[in-house]
């Protein structure tokens, strides 16, 4: 007998208008798994996401965490429940220095909730949790405004705001796009760690092999529907799956 | 440090390099404190407000005086609209904050027999309050469409106090009492002036300060760590409309009247132009903007009709010459040198 899941999506639906973004969307996610979520461009990843997070209505459907009906419920109350994400664009402050970047997320209710009514010295654990994510200490890039800090290190600030609000489900948008395969390389250890920890990962992500090296489960959408659900080699052999990515029956 | 890049007659490409003066480096350590140079570099900034203002309290004629008083309050609206923009809530309406706060203490003052020591902090409260409460319905509007709601506002209480004659109608409430002296009424006003300055200055540039500004950046970001923007735009609000309020209760108090004029447009627009040509974002260039723009209004008084044209003449030119502002631009010169370099 399986635990209960962490988060269930049953019968989501989602219009913009006269486009289905969404279309009967059910999937379940276990506490402790990473689910990958692919499929190509325009196929609604991140408008799944955003539903969840709840920065967009669903038209239909109930989105569940932790027992708890979520659905349409502003994200800033979504994020206190203990889910966070990243996004797929970063969009620091550039002209702050990296570790003030994360005053915002550790200025957050749910933090000031974890450490028993104290926020503590916020610049003191900023540099700690940069660090974390591979801010070398010993580098000071910590204290570089992010106007210059590369594409690797913004993608790492973006995990370590997400990190910061100790959540149980992490949802990364993208995390790995434009970075190259050895700053992806050096940002899978963390997230094989945040897995350690026991945190649930949802990532959507269009580098498929750096994906299915670490994810338990790989869901497909195309056109808004869910088209597969299993083991990434699994998955991939399917031919609906083919069809969608290849653009023809294989 | 923003580089200017440009083409000169040779067609060497030259750019503009930007460097930190020694002082600036050296008074950032610990060993500032040893150096009495050093101190003063530190110090300067902050002392010649104080100093400006209280040289000019006694320096001046009662004419300027009374200009100075004017200067203040519209600094008071121009660093109020300061606070909303640096939220992101760009205001076309300080009148609303002005005029509330001017009939709030008018009214106590008329109707009560109140006195202004009594009603003016109650009028800053109470108007920051009941235009926070106007405005909390629009809060989720962005950009353009919250403007135009702030701009409609006061022009609709000066309707509804025309029409049903409610506070004096058009007479208005005149005879109020006055302030004990002419110097309670500039000091007091100076030192909440500086206050405000420091004291908001303190805000913005403190965590929460971060965040409200993030509101303005970013509020996907700010939302997704779990903090309610509305929550912070409200408490943003409240500031700024009690520091209108202040300012609109306090004149109130000296013209000894209140009346429809108190919702004019000049109160929403010239703080804006302070604000512009002072520079945003760091409250002593809106402040700065009111202390060039409101007696240079008073300077051109002789040019009679001309005088919009000069004025507006003025603004286009600091606009275009300067467009970040005069505080960003001597605060720049102030920390760093600037020299050519070429570039190969």
């Amino acid at each position: 007998m399986e635990a209960a899941p962490l988060l269930k999506v049953s019968k989501l639906y989602k219009n913009f208008g006269g486009v289905q973004a969404i279309q009967d969307l059910n999937f379940e996610l276990v506490e402790g798994e990473l689910l990958g979520l692919i499929g190509p461009n325009g196929s609604g990843k991140t408008t799944s996401v955003n539903l969840i997070t709840g920065f967009v209505k669903p038209t239909k459907g109930e989105i569940v965490f932790r027992g708890q009906n979520i659905t349409g419920r502003a994200p800033y109350k979504i994020v206190r429940l203990g889910i966070a994400r990243t996004f797929q664009m970063v969009k620091p402050f550039y002209q702050l220095p990296a570790y003030k970047n994360m005053i915002i997320p550790l200025y957050s209710p749910r933090v000031k909730q974890m450490t028993g009514g104290k926020y503590g010295d916020r610049d003191a654990v900023a540099l700690d949790l940069l660090e974390e994510v591979g801010f070398e200490r010993d580098s000071h890039v910590a204290y570089k405004p992010a106007s210059v800090l590369p594409q690797g290190y913004l993608k790492r600030l973006e995990l370590a705001k997400a990190i910061a609000l100790n959540p149980d489900l992490i949802i990364l948008d993208e995390l790995f796009s434009g970075l190259s395969l050895a700053e992806v390389a050096s940002i899978v250890p963390i997230i094989e760690k945040l897995r350690q920890e026991g945190k649930s990962i949802i990532m959507i992500e269009h580098r498929l092999k750096e994906l299915f090296r670490i994810a338990d489960r790989v869901i497909v959408l195309n056109y808004g529907e869910k088209i597969a659900d299993g083991k990434a080699a699994e998955v991939m052999e399917s031919d609906a799956v083919k069809n969608a990515y290849l653009g023809f029956e294989a | 440090m923003g580089n200017a890049e440009l083409n000169i007659g040779n067609r060497k490409k030259r750019r503009k390099e930007r460097i930190d003066r020694g002082i600036k480096a050296r008074s950032s350590d610990i060993f500032a404190l040893s150096s009495w140079r050093e101190m003063l570099y530190l110090a300067a900034p902050r002392l010649l407000p104080i100093v400006g203002l209280l040289v000019l309290s006694v320096a001046l004629s009662v004419y300027w005086q009374r200009v100075l008083l004017s200067v203040s309050v519209f600094a008071l609206l121009a660093i109020s609209w300061d606070i909303m923009a640096q939220t992101g809530m760009i205001s076309l309406g300080q009148a609303l904050f002005f005029g509330t706060g001017a009939y709030l203490s008018g009214t106590m003052n008329h109707y009560w027999g109140w006195p202004p020591y009594i009603t003016i902090p109650l009028a800053t409260i109470f108007g920051g309050l009941l235009c926070t409460a106007f405005l909390i319905p629009v809060l989720r509007l962005r950009g353009i469409f919250f403007s135009m709601v702030t701009l409609v506002l006061p022009l609709m209480l000066v309707r509804i106090i025309e029409a049903t004659r409610i506070f004096g109608g058009t007479e208005g409430l005149s005879g109020l009492t006055a302030l004990p002296s002419k110097w309670v009424e500039l000091y007091v006003l100076i030192i909440v002036l500086l206050a405000v300055l420091f004291g908001f200055r303190r805000m913005m540039n403190s965590d929460f300060g971060l965040v409200l500004k993030g509101i303005n950046d970013n509020d996907r970001s700010v939302m997704n760590a779990g903090i309610n923007i509305y929550w912070f735009k409200i408490q943003a609000l409240f500031i700024a409309s009690s520091i209108g309020a202040f300012a609109g209760a306090f004149l109130t108090h000296v013209y000894l009247f209140v009346g429809m004029p108190v919702f004019a447009l000049d109160y929403s627009i010239l703080p804006i132009a302070s604000a512009v040509v002072g520079g945003i974002g760091t409250l002593a260039g809106s402040m700065l903007g009111a202390f060039i723009l409101v007696p240079l209004s008073e300077i051109l008084r002789g040019l009679g009709g001309l005088r919009i044209v000069f004025y507006g003449l003025f603004l286009v030119v600091f606009t275009v010459a300067i467009p970040e502002g005069i505080f960003h631009y001597i605060q720049r010169k102030y920390h760093q040198f600037e020299r050519w370099v070429e570039v190969e």
